[in-house]
């Protein structure tokens, strides 16, 4: 019984010090799991850079309400890279993160994506618009909004882009119920929505583009269409406050924006938010683009949409599962 | 006791803790939205007909593998406990492309209660297999050989000779299984399709809790899932120590 006490004690040391070893030159990175392959390649450039040299940037990627909760429980991070604003200003609400971290030339935003649907091969059901999504027959994969934060995106995609075409909020949430009725199953992720997909179910998946872009990559037969009107994704970054007193952090917290670092992220089909660091992808502009703040489609940021759609009772979106459920 | 109260007690505690913090009233009211007992009943029926389909079967495996020679016996019973090792998410990826629209054998099962049930008897198999195996070892063939002389047919035998003595063993396995399989997440949560009171599990359902940080929600569901499993695991104790009450007269 000793025994185990004295191996557990000694591994809690051991951890402790191995976590309390940083110093100056290294940076502790918390984000969201899809962008992982980008942050490996901008890390190992940055180590190239004057400025980065001799910087050692740990890792740690996981869902992004996940990781936001973990650094809110005492997970060391000097950056948090996350899916939604609202993860972030949850840690700002704990005082991890200054309220003020949006406050850059970029708004806080290191990349942009849009709400796109993948089809399966020749589009053999004609979906092109948000009206075919629920034409009889039509069978649509999104992930789960309440598990998945992601999923979020497409289901305010869903409903400005009916304010947008000139429906009244009414209409706009009446298309939802619709909409809802046509989802034969709700993932827990936006990967295993993909994954859900491949294997064959559904006629049309909801999702971001750069997992359109992921899945053409990976072999997916599938191919992508970008309604004419649909949502804007904005993923934030921002540092910590522990992440505000080391050089080796704000050093890279500013090489997100480089060309290089813009560069990365479109090579993994994210929109970079730096105008010429596109690379070699085309990213076709939307003529009805809007965003999660356009005020008069009636999307009033995060906080007032979360509060308004997707509170785990009284949301509406909470109400359609209900009624639709029953 | 330390290592059962570190290991088990504390954290229970802490989470019978966190979801008291609206209060009783508000810890009931969580536990009792539509969505959650709709989640509850339907996972509390598919581990019930989990361990039931288990104690058959995996009864019949131990038996095959204690009372049957053929060759590769050794690798059968090594693999037996492979869904044990295989990380659950892997196996619900495994089950969704094997018994999925796009499976090689033309059964698609995934998105129903069906698939639910499949990938929760895939993960609680062992269970049964692994209590029974030794005391059917233990049991003397001797026994069933002298009911046999005297005139028992094979299931009279089975039925008034092995069966008393394997039950005790197999009370436990079902047990085991009835409990994992209320709490399994990661091979459900595929395979499910998660549709709110149709194919959401209440593992699943708590999850969701959490990530729309209403974490009070998901503790209330998820203590009274404890509660119930350990209702249910204290009345197989108790009816197993009824049957067994002979043994130490």
């Amino acid at each position: 019984m000793r025994a185990i006490w004295v191996a557990l004690v000694g591994m809690a040391l051991l951890a402790g010090s191995a976590a309390g070893g940083s110093t100056g030159g290294s940076v502790d990175l918390v984000a969201y799991s899809t962008p992982k392959d980008a942050y490996g390649k901008i890390i190992s450039a940055f180590q190239k850079t004057k400025a980065g040299s001799g910087t050692s940037i740990s890792q740690s990627y996981g869902g992004s309400g996940d990781q936001a909760r973990a650094v809110a429980a005492g997970l060391r991070a000097d950056l948090v890279a996350l899916s939604l604003a609202p993860d972030i200003d949850l840690l700002a609400g704990k005082g991890i993160v200054p309220k003020s971290w949006a406050a850059n030339a970029h708004r806080g935003i290191v990349s942009d994506s849009v709400v796109v649907f993948v089809v399966r091969d020749g589009n053999p059901k004609h979906i092109k618009g948000w009206g075919d999504l629920i034409k009889p027959g039509v069978q649509v994969i999104t992930p789960n909004p309440f598990t998945s934060g992601g999923a979020r995106w497409n289901v305010m995609a869903a409903y400005g882009a009916q304010r947008r075409a000139g429906k009244t909020d009414k209409q706009a949430v009446a298309y939802l119920y619709k909409f809802f009725k046509h989802v034969p199953v709700q993932p827990d992720s936006a990967r295993n929505a993909l994954a859900i997909f491949a294997q064959g179910k559904g006629d049309v998946l909801i999702t971001y583009e750069n997992e359109a872009i992921y899945a053409e990559k990976k072999g997916v037969h599938t191919e992508y269409k970008t309604p004419k009107a649909t949502l804007l994704i904005e993923t934030p970054v921002a540092l910590t406050r522990s992440g505000m007193k080391k050089p080796a952090a704000k050093a890279f917290y500013k090489y997100l924006w480089s060309t290089t670092a813009q560069k990365a992220f479109a090579a993994q089909g994210y929109r970079p938010v730096v105008k010429g660091a596109s690379g070699g992808t085309r990213f076709y502009k939307p003529p009805g683009l809007f965003t999660i703040s356009t005020a008069k489609l009636g999307l009033n940021g995060w906080t007032k949409v979360n509060r308004r759609f997707f509170h785990p009772q009284k949301g509406i979106v909470a109400k359609i599962e209900k009624t639709i459920g029953h | 006791m330390g290592y059962l109260s570190i290991v088990v007690l504390l954290p229970l505690a802490a989470l019978v803790w966190a979801s008291r913090a609206g209060g009783l009233d508000e810890l009931w009211r969580q536990a009792t939205q539509p969505e959650a007992v709709a989640a509850l009943k339907l996972t509390l029926g598919l581990a019930a007909a989990c361990a039931l389909v288990n104690a058959v079967f995996g009864t019949a495996i131990a038996w095959v593998l204690v009372r049957d020679r053929f060759p590769g016996r050794g690798l059968v019973d090594a693999v037996i406990d492979l869904p044990f090792a295989l990380p659950t998410i892997v196996a619900g990826l495994t089950l969704l492309a094997l018994y999925g629209p796009g499976g090689p054998f033309g059964i698609d099962v995934a998105f129903t209660r069906i698939g639910i049930l499949f990938a929760l008897l895939f993960v609680t198999l062992p269970f049964v297999v692994r209590a029974v195996q030794p005391v059917l070892l233990e049991l003397d063939e001797e026994m069933e050989q002298a009911a046999a002389s005297l005139g028992a047919g094979p299931f009279s035998v089975f039925r008034r000779i092995v069966f008393p003595n394997l039950l005790p063993a197999i009370l436990s396995g079902v047990a085991l299984a009835f409990a994992r399989a209320i709490g399994e997440f990661g091979a459900v949560v595929l395979i499910s399709g998660n549709l709110p009171f149709k194919t959401e599990v209440s593992s699943v359902y708590i999850f969701q809790q959490v990530e729309s940080d209403n974490t009070t929600g998901a503790a209330a569901v998820s203590v009274l899932l404890l509660l119930i499993s350990l209702a249910v695991l204290l009345g197989i104790g108790a009816f197993r120590r009824w049957r067994t009450r002979h043994d130490h007269v």
